[in-house]
């Protein structure tokens, strides 16, 4: 059916798609119309339109820079929409700040979690409106409320811990806790499961049925098509700040949405892979870090053109591995052999030296500067290379270089000197990819190297892999993504609580095994 | 159609010179202060009126670069005053005239001038060697470490300074070659170019080419706008901090010599806060604190600014007292306009 018939038919309360699906004659619990909003030289939001129901899951989605963070931010007044009408319940309501839209129900779960984290669980989900009694604050009822809702949620954490203990995924519960507290009617959450282990998403998903039981709507923004299709009701892509297609879940398939938010077909979501793994270069031996817990006798071997994945439950201790290697942890034990020869990386810059690059999971806090130039972020790594005569560099080189990167990366930016904060998340990790590439290692590590990024960028990502490996690079490529470390590795190294649960060939493996061996010292 | 061009073009040109506004403050600043001070007393418009603010903004100038580096790195230096202190007694007391009665070393030598003053550069480089390690491996907060540093400093330049069998008296009766190498100029066809304003144009030169052409200063901005990316990328805190606190402490060094010479004599108490003008002219001259911005054009303009504010206030006879709140709004004003253009945009 035509999408706009489609909405036709909501507005109207004619029952033609599916009965049980869309219960049109009820109104909307929150229906944002014809939203637009210019930002100079862009239109990031055209004409863009999302009907939220009661006690449903409501999936957004659609490629970096299609406009959900906009929607998003316009729906808590935290950008102005240039043109349309947000209605709550039935009631016009413009927002002009986040706190606004809290009190009246709408409430926001972060990708990047912002709570205090010196702070106490119940000071920070009562944070700006304790309870008081008299002139102090009533501790009691702060937990004794706080205790209330994580029954209700099945959250097992104590209210009196501090945030900055607790993993991102308690984190989060906490942010949910809060939004409940709220007694919201609408919860969105931005990729809530980026950085959660499988367990995790399914208690997030038992919460979120909870949710739902209590005539909550949710707003769910993923870029994860397997778990859309599993806990969201009703599907809403955009594309280029266009409203695209409003259907339910269980008419999409993942080939179907990836059609609608690239605007092509996508048969292929990976590469096909031509890399030939040949003879060994790196071999690990009993790798342990110094301060435990972290990894202990990791053992492994990376052959050349062979691109190995890392795989296993956040709190494995992958990141870790490749920290150790790149010589950015200390290590207590264990041997590195680089072409049969042993070598110490005691720091990232001998690991330069011996043609180590990691691209590391943080693009944000350990990848990008900021405030700096493209220029300066794609040469930063390769210093060595420029340093010319009186120790001045060659900018010159510089500036190939950085073109190089621009080009072979096809960042897109309008010059070498803007800011990398002006680009999109995808065209930052490019940049940073391209910044190790200039270095000419023998070992690239990435580390979450796809995480944030959309479907066209993640593809372009592996076909580099691809192309590298096949220059005889060894890859080694840390990721929570089941899809894709089955899609473009050659061998899974499955960690298990901060040991090898094993290493196996990826074309005889599947999930179940995976899953398996990360659990094996658990 | 060709109104609404038109229209759009202006919007375009509103913006765009508000926007050239707001990243050219601090020269508005410059140049509307100057222009008060002109149109209140056309007199000051004087060669000899802007020799003497240059002059008196040489060493200043000096030290602000130093201090500039540091707060490129998310650091700050308290102690700089007090090091450009150690320096004045040290260098005066070595290069007091053989004929002045009350020499701390009536034994010594005479030493040729380079002598002292490379002393004293190394003795403040110690010095900041010390608070860079105290930063960098102790991982001692910059400010706090410098606190502690300026209050030692100050109690080892008093032990040296207060002595018999003369005590606590300024050092005096410096040594003429000591005091031209401060006080004298050049003179290219009747107009006289102080040797200070060499010296700090020499420095400006370095440091502009260290902090914009060499690998050091692609380091310092790297520490500075995100300590944790520069560690992956293969750039050492632990060294860079050291060198550029090492090296500001040189300049506090050089700077603290020629002070003395300039003022001809110095006390325990010379250079007592120039650390707070030194870094109260980096923030209004755009180095931003949370790291990783800054330039020598901002630092040496900032400085220009308050010697302007100091010399032409006083020229026009404005209230002492009223200076320092001028000063005060010029710096809270000049940080509040620059930290717009980083707010993120609505």
């Amino acid at each position: 059916m035509h999408p706009y018939l489609l909405d036709r038919h909501i507005e109207w309360g004619v029952t033609m798609v599916n009965n049980a699906e869309l219960k049109s004659n009820e109104p909307c619990l929150l229906d944002v119309k014809n939203i637009s909003k210019q930002f100079p030289g862009v239109k990031a939001l055209d004409d863009v339109q999302l009907k939220v129901r009661a006690g449903t899951v409501h999936a957004l989605m659609g490629e970096n820079g299609a406009g959900k963070s906009t929607l998003m931010k316009c729906l808590f007044g935290i950008y102005y929409a240039d043109e349309g009408e947000i209605y709550l319940e039935g009631k016009k309501v413009n927002f002009t700040s986040a706190k606004q839209a809290l009190d009246n129900g709408v409430s926001m779960v972060h990708q990047e979690l912002n709570q205090v984290r010196q702070r106490n669980i119940m000071d920070n989900i009562w944070l700006g409106r304790y309870p008081q009694k008299g002139l102090f604050i009533d501790e009691d009822k702060m937990y004794d409320d706080t205790k209330k809702i994580f029954e209700q949620l099945d959250i097992q954490l104590d209210p009196r811990v501090k945030v900055g203990k607790l993993s991102v995924s308690e984190m989060q519960m906490v942010e949910i806790a809060k939004a409940v507290s709220y007694n919201s009617k609408i919860i969105v959450m931005d990729e809530p499961t980026s950085s959660l282990t499988e367990k995790e998403v399914a208690h997030l998903f038992k919460i979120i049925r909870t949710l739902k039981e209590r005539n909550v709507g949710i707003i769910y923004i993923s870029h994860k098509m397997e778990e859309i299709l599993q806990i969201s009701d009703d599907v809403t892509i955009m594309r280029d700040g266009k409203w695209i297609s409003t259907q339910p879940a269980h008419e999409l398939t993942t080939d179907k949405i990836i059609n609608l938010m690239v605007g092509r077909d996508l048969t292929h979501r990976f590469p096909e892979k031509t890399n030939i793994p040949g003879e060994t270069i790196l071999k690990v031996e009993k790798l342990t870090a110094m301060y435990q817990p972290s990894i202990q006798e990791v053992s492994f071997e990376l052959r050349k053109g062979e691109i190995l994945g890392i795989a296993g439950l956040v709190g494995s201790k992958r990141t870790e591995i490749v920290e150790c290697l790149f010589g950015i942890r200390h290590v207590e034990s264990g041997k590195v052999f680089l072409h049969g020869k042993e070598i110490h990386n005691d720091s990232s810059h001998d690991a330069i030296k011996n043609r180590f690059a990691l691209v590391t999971e943080e693009r944000r806090s350990t990848g990008i500067f900021g405030m700096l130039n493209i220029n300066f972020n794609a040469v930063i790594a390769n210093m060595e290379e420029y340093v010319g005569k009186y120790v001045l560099l060659d900018e010159t080189k510089c500036d190939k270089d950085t073109q190089w990167v621009i080009d072979s990366m096809r960042v897109k930016t309008p010059s070498q000197k803007t800011l990398i904060n002006s680009l999109s998340g995808g065209n930052q990790q490019k940049v940073i990819i391209g910044r190790w590439l200039l270095t000419q290692p023998e070992i690239l590590m990435l580390d979450e190297p796809t995480r944030g990024i959309d479907v066209g960028a993640k593809f372009e990502i592996y076909q580099l892999m691809i192309e590298l490996a096949k220059k005889d690079k060894g890859i080694i490529m840390v990721s929570s993504e089941m899809p894709e470390l089955l899609g473009i590795t050659d061998r899974i190294l499955v960690m298990s609580n901060g040991r090898v649960g094993g290493i196996v060939e990826t074309k005889n493996t599947n999930q179940e095994e995976i899953l398996r061996l990360s659990a094996k010292y658990l | 159609m060709l109104n609404s061009i038109t229209n759009k073009a202006r919007g375009i040109n509103k913006k765009s010179a508000l926007t050239w506004c707001m990243n050219n403050a601090i020269f508005l600043v410059l140049f509307l202060l100057l222009f008060i001070i002109i149109v209140i007393s056309p007199d000051f418009l004087s060669v000899n009126n802007f020799r003497n603010i240059l002059t008196q903004a040489s060493t200043r100038i000096i030290i602000a670069l130093g201090v500039g580096a540091l707060i490129i790195t998310q650091g700050t230096d308290l102690s700089a005053g007090r090091q450009v202190g150690v320096a004045a007694v040290v260098s005066a007391s070595l290069l007091q005239a053989p004929t002045y009665a009350y020499r701390m070393y009536p034994d010594l030598p005479v030493l040729p001038i380079f002598v002292p003053i490379l002393l004293v550069i190394i003795i403040t480089a110690v010095f900041g060697f010390i608070n860079g390690f105290v930063v960098a491996k102790l991982n001692v907060t910059p400010f706090i470490a410098t606190l502690g540093s300026m209050i030692i400093i100050y109690g080892i330049n008093s032990i040296y300074y207060d002595r018999p069998p003369y005590g606590a008296q300024p050092i005096g009766g410096l040594d003429a070659r000591y005091m031209n190498f401060a006080q004298g100029s050049f003179n290219i066809g009747g107009f006289m170019l102080p040797y200070l304003v060499i010296y700090a144009t020499v420095v400006t030169v370095f440091i502009w080419i260290l902090w914009n052409k060499t690998r050091l200063g692609k380091n310092i901005f790297a520490v500075g706008g995100n300590p944790e990316a520069a560690v992956v990328s293969g750039v050492s805190l632990v060294k860079t901090i050291l060198i550029v606190y090492t090296l500001a402490s040189a300049l506090y060094g050089f700077a603290g010599a020629l002070e003395a010479a300039r003022v001809g004599s110095a006390t325990n108490n010379t250079g007592n806060m120039y650390e707070l003008d030194a870094i109260a002219a980096c923030v209004v001259g755009g180095v931003s604190f949370s790291g990783g911005i800054g330039s020598v054009g901002g630092v040496v303009t900032g400085v220009l600014i308050f010697q302007v504010i100091n010399y032409g206030l006083a020229f026009i006879g404005v209230n002492p007292y009223l200076q320092y709140i001028i000063k005060g709004l010029i710096i809270i004003a000049a940080v509040a306009v620059d930290t717009r253009k980083y707010i993120k945009r609505k």
